[in-house]
């Protein structure tokens, strides 16, 4: 047993649960801990706002599955993070935030950079940790890795002052945890439930996957697809499940709810059993809820068993984990196969093909342009050049629903956005924890003017670390998203949507030491994005692209999602 | 409506503020909330009682059973339950009222606990509608001053007979449902 300083115990606490890569931003009472960093191999990158170590960490997360690890000084250090923290907890990303506290002689006295993280992020997490002792610091951190990673996953935060950094203990590798008694974990589902799941998937004619996050938090994109071949039934993804089924798969439909395909769409209102797996209902998928899919009854499979009838009354609720749950159903549906897989196999092929051609008829339109580069054609040559195998890390806007609308996924962890919070800022910090997590991969930020100017300060840590992000900034000059909704339902009166005197990008990206373009037409779109992917390291693309454009289909906030406004239709090819 | 909640949480900084934050964070009032440890001294029980609606009952109890700290909460509103409750009272009663005001204290089997020249201090345990109608008799004397404890429950075990012991014979008493371990 060596006498090791808590910050020496912090560090190595993270080390041995495997933490790669530390994203923080150093402060006054965690400077014990940065002493450790002086000399530890475990790296730390140096973001340039805390919020976006936050969102590095997630990327790092989304993109590996395993614990992104963010790190800030007490006070505002931790108060930055917060909408990171929240924006994990939304959207289920396991991520341990690890903050420094005042002294405990000083807690309670308003002492310089005091904030009250504990209880300021006890929302803002899964659960939170304040460490007051130094014998207890290794524990919470480990407990932390496991509540973070483990079931539904999410953030925590572990609080610790900065006398326990400094303080000193025999320091002796944790054996065993202590049991977390009120963490029940139901990973494997009840054997009823299952047998009411076989009995309502082979009761169904128009059967309907509705899948999200929770199938790829488990890794159960396999068990998905076999589920969907072996009941011949369609898939439609939320925007947290894009890449759990690869799009190119014959039966996967497209996104759902508020910008998601017409098939997906009418599909799920047409569908007379709807299997959610991993979802919430969230209201972005359901629109108004009493009219989603009306005629079905519901097969809810989640982890968490607060989801279970939360929005929408499951009549058959399974809490598992949705790999072991699926793989559990999948096993009882091949074998009751012989028996009963011909119950409804007529209808249910001709609901397949229905959807099918609901799909070919319906895809995602645009009027194309020879004059200007419309938004959604950037993101075909976005697509033309990811083939379905990048990382595409998104913000929040337009640009986020085009580019879940347009591009392909052919696996899943590819494709990162903030979808739950709906954070502006994410896409371009969370792409440098996905670069870090695989270097080898191609990675896109995707961004809007909007967002990218939230997340400026970031081309910094960029800039600094050589990270190898293609940077691409859909500029249409407005916040694209509010403008098309002042558009549609405030008649036209424009507020507060248009930002103008954009840097201009080539001395942005000169100042930073990044090459950059800025390019405006069509003609010039395919060689200015051959010249950004040609280059080893980063390269900030600022393309501007039509500024009218709304994104379709679109269903009203509190619309059906069979009412879906429609985009108008593009002009029929001269001499197709 | 009052939702009744018991709860076993981890004795832990942290827990009440957790639990708390669930009702606050929807906009639910709590009436009353009790805690202490248990026997199991790493262990608490609470009682919250709280003005939540019907339908968001069921989602109340599972989202405060995902809280990491949280072993068990259970809904007791409607389920059979011992409901009890302690007020401290103090009445200020001139002389001539002073003996009626004890009448009262004892068919409401409540015990001074202080006495003063100008006034009695009554303690009662009961159900809170007990605690109500004493309270609301007792304004008739004079001025009232209270404190009450907030309702504290236990589920009631089945009702199932007990074969009568012979004589001798250990008596096996029913595990309180609550304390687990």
């Amino acid at each position: 047993m060596a006498l090791m300083t808590g910050a020496q115990i912090l560090v190595e606490s993270l080390a041995r649960e495997g933490a790669e890569v530390v994203f923080g931003y150093p402060g006054g009472v965690t400077l014990p801990v940065y002493d450790v960093f002086y000399d530890h191999p475990l790296r730390h990158v140096l973001v340039r706002h805390e919020e976006n170590a936050a969102f590095a960490a997630q990327g790092f997360a989304r993109a590996t599955g395993k614990v992104g690890v963010c790190m800030a000084t007490s006070g505002p250090g931790a108060t930055n993070l917060t909408t990171g923290l929240v924006d994990a907890l939304m959207d289920s990303i396991p991520i341990v935030a690890i903050t420094g506290q005042v002294p405990q002689s000083l807690i309670g006295r308003d002492a310089f950079q005091e904030a009250d993280t504990f209880g300021i992020t006890r929302s803002a997490t899964k659960h939170n940790y304040l460490v007051k002792d130094i014998d207890k610091l290794a524990q919470a951190v480990h407990e932390a890795f496991y509540i973070a990673g483990s079931g539904r996953p999410g953030p925590v935060l572990v609080d610790v002052t900065k006398d326990v950094l400094l303080s000193k203990t025999h320091y002796e590798a944790a054996g065993k945890m202590r049991p977390l008694r009120g963490y029940g974990l139901q990973l494997t589902p009840e054997s009823a439930a299952v047998e009411a799941a076989v009995d309502f998937l082979w009761g169904a004619e128009r059967p309907y996957i509705y899948a999200g996050g929770g199938v790829i938090a488990s890794g159960a994109h396999e068990e998905l697809v076999r589920l969907s071949e072996i009941l011949g039934a369609p898939v439609a993804h939320t925007v947290m499940g894009l890449g759990a089924m690869p799009t190119g798969h014959p039966n996967f439909i497209s996104m759902l709810g508020m910008h998601g395909g017409y098939a997906a769409n009418m599909g799920v209102t047409e569908c007379d059993a709807l299997i959610g797996v991993g979802v919430r209902f969230d209201d972005r998928v359901t629109g108004r809820l009493d009219a989603f899919a009306p005629n079905a009854r519901v097969l809810h499979v989640d982890v968490d068993e607060a989801e279970i009838s939360k929005n929408r009354r499951a009549d058959v609720g399974v809490v598992g984990d949705a790999k072991i749950v699926l793989r559990a159903i999948n096993e009882r549906l091949e074998a009751t196969r012989a028996e009963r897989g011909g119950e409804n196999l007529t209808a249910r092929r001709a609901w397949m093909d229905r959807i099918r051609v609901m799909k070919a008829e319906n895809p995602f339109v645009y009027t194309p342009s020879q004059d200007e580069i419309k938004p959604q054609f950037l993101m075909e040559k976005l697509d033309e050049i990811a083939q379905g195998e990048a990382i595409v890390t998104v913000d929040v806007g337009q640009h986020q629903m085009w580019a879940a609308q347009y591009m392909r996924f052919n696996r899943p962890r590819l494709w990162q956005s903030s979808s739950g919070l709906g954070s502006m800022g994410f896409g371009l910090p969370a792409s440098m924890g996905a670069v870090v997590a695989c270097p080898q991969k191609t990675v896109i930020s995707i961004v809007g003017d909007g967002g990218f100017m939230m997340a400026l300060p970031e081309l910094g840590t960029i800039a600094s670390n050589g990270l190898p992000i293609k940077i691409v900034v859909m500029n249409n000059g407005t916040l694209g998203m509010v403008r098309q909704w002042q558009q549609l339902f405030f008649n036209k009166r424009y507020s507060q949507v248009e930002i103008s005197s954009f840097p201009n990008a080539e001395l942005l990206g000169a100042a930073f030491g990044i090459p950059a373009r800025t390019v405006d037409k069509p003609a010039d779109l395919d060689g200015a994005l051959k010249e950004a992917f040609f280059e080893a390291g980063p390269y900030l693309l600022n393309v501007k692209v039509a500024p009218e454009e709304c994104v379709y289909p679109m269903v009203p906030a509190g619309g059906a999602v069979n009412e879906m406004i429609l985009a108008p239709q593009p002009p029929a090819p001269v001499g197709g | 409506m009052q939702q009744l909640i018991s709860l076993l949480v981890e004795n832990q900084p942290g827990a009440l503020m957790r639990v708390a934050g669930v009702l606050t964070s929807r906009g639910y009032n709590i009436e009353s909330l009790t805690v202490a440890k248990t026997l199991d001294p790493t262990l608490s029980s609470m009682t919250i009682v709280a003005n939540v609606n019907e339908e968001g009952r069921d989602l109340l109890i599972k989202q405060i059973t995902r809280l990491v700290n949280v072993i068990k909460a259970v809904d007791l509103t409607v389920s059979h339950a011992v409901r009890r409750e302690l007020a401290l009272i103090k009445v200020y009663a001139s002389q001539d009222k002073r003996a009626g005001l004890l009448r009262e204290a004892e068919i409401f089997r409540a015990r001074v606990v202080d006495a003063a020249p100008n006034s009695y201090t009554l303690e009662v345990t009961g159900s809170p509608d007990k605690l109500d109608a004493l309270i609301s008799l007792l304004h008739n004397y004079g001025q009232v001053e209270m404190v009450r404890s907030g309702a504290m429950a236990m589920a009631r075990e089945k009702q199932n007979k007990l074969p009568i012991p012979k004589f001798g014979e250990a008596v096996e008493e029913p595990v309180a449902e609550m304390v687990e371990s």
